[in-house]
C-alpha cells in the first residue's frame, strides 16, 4: 500500500497519519493534488488538471505544486 | 463555467500546545476601503506602496481628545507635535482645529511659520536651538522651553541684541514612577536643578518665566504618572511665587499618550490596554484642579500630544512581491514596504490586513520588507492568509513617526495621499525620483567622465 493510501483523509482537509500519530490540515487544492497523486498521475497531468479547475497560470500552478510535493516528502507521506 | 479562485496548496501540522487565551485566528477580514475610498483604486492611481491619511479620522480624534480635556478643565490648549508628522497638510488640519505648533528644531520652526502659525503660538522645545534659532524665536514672541543651562546662558548672552523679552518655560524631569525615567531632557526636580534654573532666570530680570513643562516619556500607559508630575510642578510653582511673587501662567504636560498600536512583547493587545483620552484627561485635570497654584490662579493646561492624535489616521497600502520558504520550512512573505518606511516596526506589532477577500486558511508567516537587509522585518511569525505575488495589503495605524523617521535607503519614498472630508484624494507629498537626489549631489570635476 502506498504511503498516501495509508493516510486517513477527511473531505474537509484533515489528515491523520497512523504510523506516527501525527495530524495535519490541508486546503482544497492540497486535497485536489493528493487525490491525483493517489491515482498515480504525473506532475504534468496534475498541473493541467489544476489549470482546468482553478484560475491560475501554468508557472504558478507548477511552482506551488512542486513546493507542496516537497512538504509531503518532508513529512514522509510520499517517496 | 467560471473557474475556482486559486489559492496555493498548504500542509500544516496540527501541534499540541498550551491553549492560547485568544484562541486560533479567526478569518482575517480584508480592509477594502478607507473613508469609503477603495484602496485598490488609490494604489492603481498613486502607485505601490502609498501612505494614506484620513482627514476625517484626524479631525474626529482631535475633537475627542480636546473634548475630553476641555469639558474637565477651563483653559486647555493643544500644540501639534511637529516631529510626529510634519507634512504641511497634516499640520494645517491640526492648526485649523485650534492647535498651536510644538517644534524641536529650526527646521520645524520654519515649517510652522510657513504653515502660518503666529510666533506666539509656537512652542520651541528640545536640546538643539542655535543662537540664530533662539534670536528668531524670541523676537517672534515664541515660547522657549529651556532644556539645559547652556541654553539658558545663551539666552542671557544674547539678551542685549533681542527686540523682545524672552518668554520662557523650563522643562523639568522627575521621578513619576515611569521606568526608564527620562532624565536627559530638562532640569531635574528631585536634585534641585530645576529650582536652581528658576532662580537663575528670575534673578536675571530680563527674562519672563511663564510656564513649566514636563514630558515624562513616550507611550505612557499609566495615566497616574501625569498626576504625580503635576503635583510636583505645582509645588515648584508655589515655591517660585513665595520667593519671587511670580505666577506661572501655564503648565505644559507634554505628550506621550499611547496609541492603540501594540508594543512588541506586550501580552495583551493595545486596543485592550491603552488608556482612553478620557482616562488621561481625568488623571491630569483632576490633579490640576486638586493642587493649589499660587493666588488660586488656574494656569492654562497645554498638551503636546502627537502619536495618539495621528497614528489611527495613517495607513500604508502596498503589494506582495514574493512568497518563499525559510530554511526551517516557515513561510516568508516579501512586501514592497519595509523598515525604510516603517522604522516604527522595530517596536510595534503592526496590524496588517489583506485588501481583498481571502479564504479562512492561514499560515505562520514572517513578513519581510524589500530591502537587502536581514533586519528588514515588518512582522515576525504571525498567522496570515495566503496572499499571492501582486496581492495587496494595508497596514493600520502608521500615522505617527513614519513619515518623519522614514529613510531614503535603497529606494525612493512613496506618495503620501490625503482623503479629504468629501472622499477626494489629494497627493500631499510627491513620490521621490532620481532628480530629488541628483540635485543634492556634486561630482568633482576629475570624476565627471563622459
Amino acid at each position: 500500500m502506498s504511503k498516501l493510501n495509508s493516510l486517513a483523509i477527511s473531505d474537509n482537509g484533515f489528515i491523520f497519519k497512523p504510523s506516527t500519530g501525527e495530524s495535519f490540515t490541508t486546503n482544497e487544492l492540497g486535497l485536489f493534488i493528493i487525490q491525483f497523486l493517489k491515482e498515480n498521475k504525473s506532475g504534468e497531468e496534475i498541473i493541467n488538471a489544476i489549470m482546468q479547475d482553478f484560475d491560475v497560470d501554468n508557472v504558478t500552478a507548477g511552482r506551488d505544486m512542486y513546493e507542496f510535493l516537497d512538504f509531503l516528502k518532508k513529512e514522509n507521506m510520499i517517496d | 463555467m467560471s473557474k475556482k479562485i486559486y489559492e496555493r496548496p498548504i500542509l500544516r501540522k496540527v501541534v499540541e500546545g498550551i491553549p492560547n487565551k485568544f484562541g486560533s485566528l479567526k478569518r482575517l477580514r480584508p480592509v477594502e476601503t478607507i473613508d469609503n475610498v477603495a484602496i485598490n483604486d488609490i494604489i492603481d492611481e498613486y502607485g505601490s506602496p502609498v501612505f494614506i491619511i484620513s482627514e476625517k479620522t484626524i479631525r474626529e480624534t482631535y475633537k475627542t481628545a480636546y473634548c475630553a480635556f476641555s469639558t474637565r478643565y477651563p483653559k486647555v490648549q493643544f500644540a501639534w507635535s511637529y516631529k510626529t508628522n510634519y507634512l504641511d497638510a497634516v499640520c494645517r488640519i491640526f492648526h485649523q482645529e485650534g492647535s498651536w505648533a510644538e517644534v524641536v528644531s529650526g527646521f520645524e520652526y520654519e515649517k510652522a511659520l510657513d504653515n502660518n502659525v503666529s510666533g506666539s503660538k509656537i512652542i520651541f522645545n528640545g536640546p538643539d536651538k542655535s543662537d540664530a534659532d533662539l534670536t528668531r524665536a524670541i523676537n517672534n514672541k515664541s515660547l522657549i522651553h529651556i532644556d539645559h543651562f547652556d541654553e539658558l546662558y545663551t539666552i542671557i548672552e544674547i539678551l542685549p541684541k533681542l527686540k523682545e523679552r524672552p518668554q520662557v518655560a523650563i522643562r523639568v524631569n522627575m521621578d513619576t514612577g515611569i521606568i526608564p525615567q527620562w532624565d536627559r531632557f530638562g532640569f531635574n526636580y528631585e536634585n534641585g536643578e530645576a529650582w536652581n534654573a528658576i532662580n537663575r532666570i528670575l534673578t536675571d530680570g530680563g527674562i519672563d518665566l511663564i510656564g513649566l513643562h514636563i514630558h515624562i516619556g513616550t507611550y505612557i500607559t499609566m495615566s497616574k504618572a501625569y498626576s504625580i508630575a503635576i503635583e510636583k510642578l505645582a509645588a515648584l510653582a508655589n515655591k517660585t511665587f513665595d520667593r519671587f511673587q511670580k505666577s506661572i501662567s501655564y503648565i505644559d504636560v507634554g505628550g506621550g499618550f499611547a496609541s492603540q498600536n501594540t508594543l512588541q512583547g506586550a501580552y495583551m493587545p493595545a486596543t485592550d490596554t491603552t488608556p482612553s483620552f478620557d482616562d488621561y484627561a481625568h488623571a491630569i485635570t483632576t490633579a490640576m484642579t486638586s493642587v493649589n497654584f499660587p493666588n488660586n490662579e488656574t494656569p492654562t493646561l497645554i498638551l503636546e500630544t502627537g502619536r495618539a492624535l495621528i497614528d489611527e489616521a495613517g495607513w500604508l497600502a502596498g503589494s506582495v512581491l514574493a512568497n518563499k520558504r525559510l530554511a526551517d520550512g516557515r513561510r516568508a512573505m516579501v512586501i514592497d514596504s519595509g523598515i525604510n518606511l516603517l522604522f516604527t516596526a522595530f517596536w510595534y506589532d503592526y496590524e496588517i490586513f489583506p485588501v481583498q477577500e481571502t479564504s479562512f486558511q492561514s499560515e505562520p508567516t514572517t513578513i519581510y520588507g524589500p530591502l537587502c537587509m536581514n533586519i528588514d522585518v515588518v512582522r515576525n511569525n504571525i498567522d496570515f492568509p495566503l496572499l499571492n505575488k501582486g496581492d495587496r495589503f494595508v497596514i493600520k495605524r502608521v500615522g505617527a513617526y513614519t513619515m518623519t523617521q522614514w529613510m531614503q535607503f535603497i529606494t525612493y519614498r512613496p506618495n503620501v495621499v490625503l482623503i479629504d472630508l468629501n472622499g477626494k484624494v489629494h497627493v500631499i507629498r510627491k513620490e521621490e525620483n532620481k532628480e530629488v537626489f541628483r540635485i543634492q549631489e556634486l561630482v568633482p570635476k576629475h570624476l565627471q567622465n563622459k
